[in-house]
């Protein structure tokens, strides 16, 4: 079947260069500038995939984006693999290497065809009809389903190419390089607006620049070459940045675009190392001018699926742009003058054309003479009822159609061929359009949608606006462009225009044949096979939304997103309701317009920089000493420090034994700081604390609860009066931004009148803090000028100390239950401070410990964790936390929702102590605690929100919130779980040291 | 994304910005003489207009001032900004 399909030369292919790639294993040749599809086709590989439901063969029917058919994988089993690749965008390049996708074992013999002959039994929506009983097998179902289906196969190893983002700030942004892109960047480039023009080709100029009729002229030049000089003189301007091979993917609100520029896919794999495969473009524009063109429209017959069935565009696009002949007994099937441009090319360059079959009845125009004149055999007012041939077209039949158009006529001719150029008319690409937020309306003259309301300052104009003829463009646009750029003159203005295309069309959506619907396969989404037939059966069940028709009959929802099937979807749903087509709408055209890669999306946003983590500056000594870290909002902390092979268990037992019975030293410098000044700093902290602080003396601290309006605990932590007018407040790690940006919300909006200045210090101090019942003696050699007597500084106090020459504020304040100080200092001496503490508490063997054993400290002092024994239902009395709310203040914020209906509840879940029957069960957090497993259902009490075994209490502990928990002190409830049930004793929540001995020991 | 005008800063994107909700919810003076529904009303009661809306933006990675946003939600424009305090525009 090899033969060499390659016509006259174009300038568009480099034939002193060729180019090796492989598809489906066998190796061809194609030339510099080819597209794999356009290389294939010109060794008559028109076979390349298989449809999705029913596998039938399919072929390369477009030469662009659109592409439904012709979707590959290239470089399978490698790093470098991609599924879903177009095989009309991917250029060529040495050692290529592509295959099919959908098939089983192969392209040419698919196990899956199958589906073609039961095909009447896989009607729109079988598989959600089918596999919907019994219910307990869809896993079995889905694993066979999942195989068969799927398009392509994902890489399994990590990409090895670059990805990177970048923001362009542009006057004028210009999409589509063809005749009118490039018209409207000249005109706003040289009028001084910084312009950028985009186009997905890596070439510019559109579809005119591969025109070389003598029936479209401007300036009494071929529209070509006259092109040709524009886009040489606008590669000059200075202000004007020109990106090839860069496709727009999504036109968001406020002139917000993103594209995706395409560096590498080009070259071959060896020359791509370390350079930058692709980059997203964030682009913000003052003004967009869309050009983005149009799509031919195939037509909707029975079997116009086959391969060497394309578009007729495409036919012509293969030959002028590759010098490619698609075919050696070539077909056109037309409703509209353009296939007979195309006839003319092919013409041209000795391509033979068996005949053309118009739907129109009386034509007359200066292509379709100028085809008549060389003999060509036109059937006037016929159409195709049926294809022959199975992996490549070789016959058509075709029969005389009514005069109303719904019914075939007369007699059936068969006429041989071995390619079909199909044409329906064109529809404009206002994708972008729609995305941006644009309403539509519907051109009836020649059904179409055109853009009607801009939500931005951009525009539209060629055939992405509806003006599809030469001369409707060169009249149209710099008009438009004059206005929409205020300029005073605008080059095009003069332009002398011949141009011979006849706008008549005969537009039916789907064409009759001499078969009843049930028994033909007129396909409109091509890779989803759905056909005319799944939409009337969707209409017949009851279906009348567009978007509810495209989502149970798929049209539309492949990877090619219904580019080319669309239309006719909407025209026969708005035939068959008999509505209007404009009234019915289209379905929602989503970003993005083409596929983009994950990595494009991701940037360089991988590895260790997928997301941003935060240390504290103690961080290193964490690492050398072997620390496990754990995420607590942004920040990394060390969690626990095993030794000798410890688990995580062991190592926070030692660990929280020797905080108690020696000395512990932890990395508290993730706590949010937050320095507070004014003369209204006392009144406004009375106003976010639920508790008092008027007399909070200078040099004491106090411990705080914040609430939400709601009465909900929000957050806590310990504020200390550093002077008359000045607190420093400390938040939860993972508290810290959003307690600050609720104070200035407060401060900003509700109370303005208040002099309070707030700044976020987190950053700017080490804290270190050291516990135990040796904390004094360490901590007095660190900081020797200080006085440590329990009078002087005595518990929830602070002092301002120095070290050396280093200012530091100390605070005596705990949190977990032991005698203990936090040494707070600027940041870069933190390391510093926490390795002299290391040094003077050798002798008192100081043990670093982590987060897991602060918490398993604090719960043994039952003091709470915002965000783990709590979580946004709980007030400070259902954490038994009665005494911080204070009874005299006149307000505080949450107050009022304290004694709301649902707040004084005595049922509301409330914090308890759990203490299991064996004390060596330890409860696993978020169990569920019920009291009586018989009743059926099984009511929730509530849930275990800390769980820990306790090394100083030599049991288990833990934390829960219980319905009603405050009033079942002693009494005894269950935890079930999936093997046991657990007997746990409602307990005081305070399991060590309730009398605080220990904090002023 | 769109643009915002700071009425302090200028314009600028979005991704700077954090939305507060609906504006010119005043916080009751004296909360404790509120009913239950009186104080419901402030604590939960919000507008979502398809339409023009007036909301509480804060320019969190700039300035960190909030002020007030004039949006039609139905397409995202903004009509107007202007400091808290200030009176809403009327047109």
């Amino acid at each position: 079947m090899t033969k060499n399909l390659r016509v006259k030369t174009s300038r568009f292919i480099d034939e002193t260069y060729k180019v090796s790639f492989k598809f489906n294993g066998t190796t061809y040749y194609g030339y510099k500038g080819d597209t794999l599809a356009s290389a294939l086709l010109a060794n008559n590989v028109h076979l390349v995939g298989r449809s999705f439901k029913y596998h039938r063969p399919r072929g390369i029917m477009t030469a662009g984006s659109e592409e439904p058919n012709a979707i590959v994988q290239l470089h399978k089993n490698t790093s470098r693999t991609e599924p879903n690749v177009r095989a009309t965008e991917i250029e060529i390049y040495e050692g290529l290497e592509a295959s099919s996708q959908n098939c089983w074992p192969s392209v040419n013999f698919d196990i899956g065809g199958i589906n073609n002959f039961l095909s009447p039994i896989l009607p729109a929506g079988f598989y959600y009809k089918t596999f919907m009983w019994p219910a307990s097998f869809w896993e079995k179902y889905e694993y066979f389903i999942r195989k068969s289906a799927g398009l392509g196969k994902s890489p399994k190893e990590p990409d090895p190419d670059i990805y990177e983002h970048k923001y362009i700030h542009c006057d004028v942004l210009v999409i589509g390089a063809g005749i009118s892109g490039v018209m409207a960047a000249k005109s706003s480039a040289k009028n001084g607006y910084k312009t950028l023009l985009v186009d997905e080709k890596p070439y510019l100029g559109g579809s005119t620049i591969y025109q070389n009729s003598e029936h479209f002229k401007i300036n009494n030049q071929i529209s070509s070459s006259w092109l040709e000089k524009e886009i040489n003189e606008i590669k000059k301007i200075k202000n004007l940045e020109i990106k090839t091979r860069t496709s727009v993917a999504a036109f968001h609100g406020y002139n917000f675009l993103l594209a995706r520029e395409n560096l590498t896919d080009h070259l071959p794999l060896e020359q791509r190392n370390n350079k930058t495969r692709h980059r997203l473009l964030k682009i913000r524009a003052k003004k967009v001018i869309t050009a983005t063109g149009s799509l031919e429209r195939p037509l909707i017959f029975n079997n116009n699926d086959r391969p060497g069935i394309l578009l007729s565009s495409a036919i012509e696009k293969y030959a002028n742009l590759y010098g490619v002949a698609c075919g050696e007994k070539n077909v056109l099937f037309t409703n509209n003058d353009s296939a007979y441009e195309t006839a003319i090319s092919l013409n041209q360059k000795g391509i033979n054309i068996e005949a053309i079959i118009d739907n129109r009845e009386e034509i007359d125009s200066k292509l379709i003479n100028e085809i008549e004149k060389n003999n060509i055999k036109i059937h006037k007012g016929y159409t195709i009822v049926d294809t022959f041939g199975y992996k490549r077209i070789n016959k058509v039949s075709i029969m005389k159609l009514s005069k109303d158009g719904q019914k075939v006529i007369g007699s059936k001719t068969s006429i041989d061929c071995d390619c079909l150029g199909i044409s329906g008319g064109w529809t404009p690409a206002v994708h972008l359009f729609t995305q941006s937020g644009g309403k539509l309306k519907f051109r009836d003259e020649d059904q179409v949608f055109i853009p009607n309301i801009y939500p931005s300052n951009q525009i539209s104009i060629g055939s992405c606006n509806g003006e599809f003829t030469l001369d409707e463009i060169l009249l149209t646009i710099p008009k438009t462009l004059k206005e929409f750029l205020n300029l005073k003159d605008i080059d095009f203005e003069d332009l002398e225009i011949e141009s011979s295309f006849n706008k008549s069309k005969r537009n039916i959506w789907l064409l009759p044949s001499d078969k009843v619907i049930g028994k033909t396969k007129p396909f409109i989404d091509y890779q989803n096979d759905a056909t005319a037939k799944d939409i009337k059966l969707a209409l017949r069940e009851g279906f009348r939304s567009i978007e509810h028709v495209k989502r149970y009959t798929t049209t539309g929802m492949g990877t090619d997103q219904g580019k080319l099937g669309n239309m006719h979807a909407l025209g026969i749903i708005s035939e068959t309701v008999g509505s209007k087509m404009g009234e019915l709408g289209t379905t929602t055209f989503r970003p993005p317009y083409t596929p983009l890669t994950f990595g494009t999306i991701v940037g360089r946003n991988v590895g260790e920089y997928f997301d941003i983590f935060r240390k504290t500056p103690i961080h290193d000594w964490h690492v050398q000493n072997k620390a496990e870290f754990e995420n607590v909002g942004q920040w990394k902390r060390a969690w626990y420090y095993p030794k000798d092979g410890e688990n995580m268990h062991d190592a926070v037992q030692r660990e929280s034994k020797a905080a108690r019975d020696s000395a512990g030293i932890l990395d508290a410098s993730t706590l949010g700081k937050i320095d507070i000044q004014g003369t209204d700093a006392s009144e406004f902290l009375n106003r976010v604390y639920t508790n008092a602080w008027s007399k909070l003396a200078i040099g004491k601290c106090r411990y705080g609860l914040m609430l939400n309006e709601d009465g909900m605990v929000y957050d806590d932590g310990v504020t200390t009066r550093l002077d008359e007018n000045h607190y420093i407040m400390t938040t939860t790690t993972g508290g810290a931004a959003t307690v600050l940006g609720k104070l200035e919300d407060y401060l900003q909006t509700e109370w303005p009148e208040l002099d309070v200045y707030l700044t976020s210090v987190t950053d700017h101090y080490a804290t270190v803090s050291v516990c135990g019942p040796n904390s004094k003696k360490i901590v007095s050699q660190v900081i020797p000028d200080l006085d440590f007597s329990d009078e002087s500084f005595p518990h929830m106090s602070f002092k301002n100390a120095k070290i050396g020459k280093i200012k530091c504020r100390v605070m005596r304040i705990s949190f977990t239950g032991e005698h203990s100080y936090e040494i707070n200092i600027q940041a870069n001496y933190g390391k510093s401070v926490w390795e002299k503490c290391m040094e003077v508490g050798k002798e008192f063997k100081i043990t670093p410990y982590g987060t897991e054993t602060m918490h398993l400290l604090r719960a043994e002092k039952g003091f709470i964790i915002v965000g783990q024994d709590t979580d946004a239902t709980m007030t400070p009395i259902d954490l038994q936390m009665d005494w911080i709310v204070s009874k005299k203040k006149y307000d505080f914020i949450g107050k009022r929702s304290l004694y709301r209906s649902d707040t004084i509840r005595e049922d509301r879940k409330q914090l308890v102590g759990l203490l299991t029957e064996n004390p060596d069960e330890i409860l696993e957090e978020g169990a569920q605690i019920v009291a009586d497993i018989k009743k059926s259902p099984v009511e929730m009490l509530g849930h275990v929100t800390s769980s820990y075994y306790s090394p100083n209490l030599k049991k288990s502990i833990a934390l829960g919130v219980v319905k009603g928990g405050k009033n079942m002190m002693g009494q005894k409830l269950i935890i079930p779980m999936e093997d046991k049930q657990i007997s746990v004793t409602v307990a005081d929540p305070v399991f060590l040291d309730k009398e605080n001995k220990r904090l002023n020991a | 994304m769109f643009v915002i005008n700071c009425p302090y800063c200028g314009e600028r994107e979005q991704s700077e910005f954090k939305a507060g909700g609906e504006a010119h919810i005043v916080r009751p003076k004296q909360p404790t003489e509120l009913s239950d529904d009186q104080w419901a009303e402030y604590l939960f009661m919000r507008k979502n207009i398809k339409g023009i809306q007036f909301e509480r933006w804060v320019h969190t990675h700039g300035c960190r001032k909030w002020f007030n946003v004039v949006r039609d939600t139905s397409n995202d424009m903004i009509k107007a900004v202007y400091k808290m305090g200030e009176k809403p525009p009327t047109k």
